[in-house]
């Protein structure tokens, strides 16, 4: 499953996100298995609609030094395109005036963004107290210019929350690129030196498992358990939870589930694990999302199939908190990913 | 057309569809009772108890294959996987199962020996 390129630069006709949301619109949908508006419907729910606003995700740039086999961005060191300073001053304005308590840094890998620390601290000095940045750990590896990332993140009592989708070698190799794991290990022992993962320690690091391949992900707390178990004995690696995380079935693992014949299996597991209870709870009810070029979306899923926010507001140079407040969340069959089984959203399961 | 389109059927037939084994709930609409006490008792069997359900799991994917049920393979090769079970684990259980249907082939060459023993002079 090595992948050299984004599917962008190879010019997949799946690159496209209308071409997305046509597949997941026809072929089962068509004729087997209900929508997901059709799902929630029968729930009584006449369409989703957001809480309170918690979290601002901002996607900092869908360049990466990976070119992970199942990433929804589609993202790798060919895509180019990243948010500039005048969009993150946007933000920081929208940051002030928003009542969002938690900053949620995104990518590609947000580090390699070249504003990437002034945000940080101009995010700081705007009243955020609550930092996430989706690190992809080897990038703390990657070059001189990172080996302090560490450092920065601990002065900013940023919460990591890391991708590792297995304790061996060989699994997360397969997903991610040869010679992941043992920077990802590197990485993790560089965090854990400075403080991060300790069980007593409030610098905050934890886990996110994907399943690599056409399943779905397991137990969250039996996953956490055999994580912790093998990193500690292995690489005397700790870390506080474990997030299992469902792929979603769009870009790359869309791709990748349509070659290798998996698709409609997937599909059905998917319809057939939806939990109503999970939806109480999905993610974009708490949380808007911003895009490197500063476009409004109700979730980072949405964003890569460029469903903007149905709403008046859609852009951070005139984010309107009533108005998005007022909105109809747009929903689609890979909506089904954050509703199987426990639930998955970027903090883990939900149910 | 008409050849290509047997054709086509005729190699759509056969005992086993991997489609079926989504059916499977579908066993207790000839029979709910039952249906249902079986599948209670089969979840059951599968909770955490004095074993846990990732060493159950491996247990059922010996079995499955020891047993050479299609969808039994699928299931618990899928389950497996869900439960971060290796495919070095999953060779291991396979094994174990391979050496207990040998081991059984070979065990009852104590009976041929004794026979063989019984009927030579």
């Amino acid at each position: 499953m090595a992948i050299s390129q984004s599917m962008q630069k190879q010019g997949k006709a799946l690159a496209d996100a209308q071409n997305q949301l046509t597949h997941l619109s026809n072929g089962i949908f068509k004729t087997e298995l209900p929508t997901f508006r059709t799902q929630i419907k029968s729930l009584g729910l006449e369409s989703l609609r957001p809480k309170k606003l918690e979290i601002l995700q901002i996607n900092l740039g869908y360049m990466c030094n990976q070119i992970c086999a199942h990433c929804h961005v589609d993202a790798g060191p060919d895509r180019k395109e990243i948010m500039t300073k005048e969009t993150m001053k946007a933000c920081l304005e929208v940051i002030e005036k928003s009542r969002a308590h938690t900053l949620d840094l995104t990518g590609g890998a947000p580090e390699m963004n070249p504003n990437f620390r002034w945000f940080v601290e101009e995010a700081s000095k705007a009243g955020i107290k609550d930092f996430i940045v989706r690190s992809n750990l080897t990038i703390i590896m990657a070059n001189k210019t990172y080996q302090d990332l560490p450092e920065f993140f601990k002065k900013f009592n940023i919460h990591i929350v890391s991708s590792m989708p297995h304790w061996t070698r060989g699994k997360t190799d397969t997903q991610r690129g040869d010679g992941v794991f043992d920077k990802s290990i590197a990485a993790l022992k560089k965090l854990n030196a400075v403080g991060y993962g300790q069980p007593d320690s409030s610098l905050r690091l934890d886990l996110v498992y994907n399943p690599s391949g056409a399943f779905l992900p397991g137990n969250q707390k039996a996953l956490e358990r055999d994580f912790k178990q093998a990193l500690l004995t292995d690489f005397s690696i700790e870390f506080h939870n474990l997030f299992a995380i469902t792929n979603l079935p769009i870009s790359r693992f869309l791709d990748y589930l349509i070659a290798s014949g998996n698709y409609e299996d997937y599909m059905y597991n998917l319809v057939e694990a939806f939990n109503p209870k999970a939806i109480e709870n999905v993610m974009c009810t708490n949380t808007i999302s911003v895009s490197w070029d500063g476009y409004l979306y109700d979730c980072d899923f949405n964003q890569m199939l460029h469903l903007k926010v149905a709403s008046s507001s859609n852009h951070i140079s005139h984010f309107n908190l009533n108005a998005l407040q007022n909105r109809e969340i747009i929903v689609s069959q890979h909506c089904y990913g954050c509703t199987a089984g426990a639930g998955s959203s970027c903090q883990g399961t939900l149910a | 057309m008409n050849h290509q389109f047997a054709k086509s059927q005729l190699m759509q037939e056969t005992y086993y569809d991997p489609k079926d084994l989504r059916k499977f709930g579908k066993i207790s609409e000839w029979n709910q009772e039952l249906g249902d006490k079986f599948f209670e008792y089969y979840n059951k069997v599968f909770e955490a108890g004095t074993l846990s359900p990732r060493e159950k799991s491996l247990i059922a994917l010996a079995v499955a294959h020891t047993i050479q049920c299609p969808y039994c393979i699928d299931a618990y090769t899928g389950d497996g996987l869900q439960r971060g079970i290796t495919k070095e684990e999953m060779i291991e259980a396979l094994h174990v199962a391979g050496a207990i249907r040998g081991g059984a082939t070979m065990v009852h060459g104590v009976q041929m020996m004794n026979k063989y023993n019984k009927l030579s002079m």
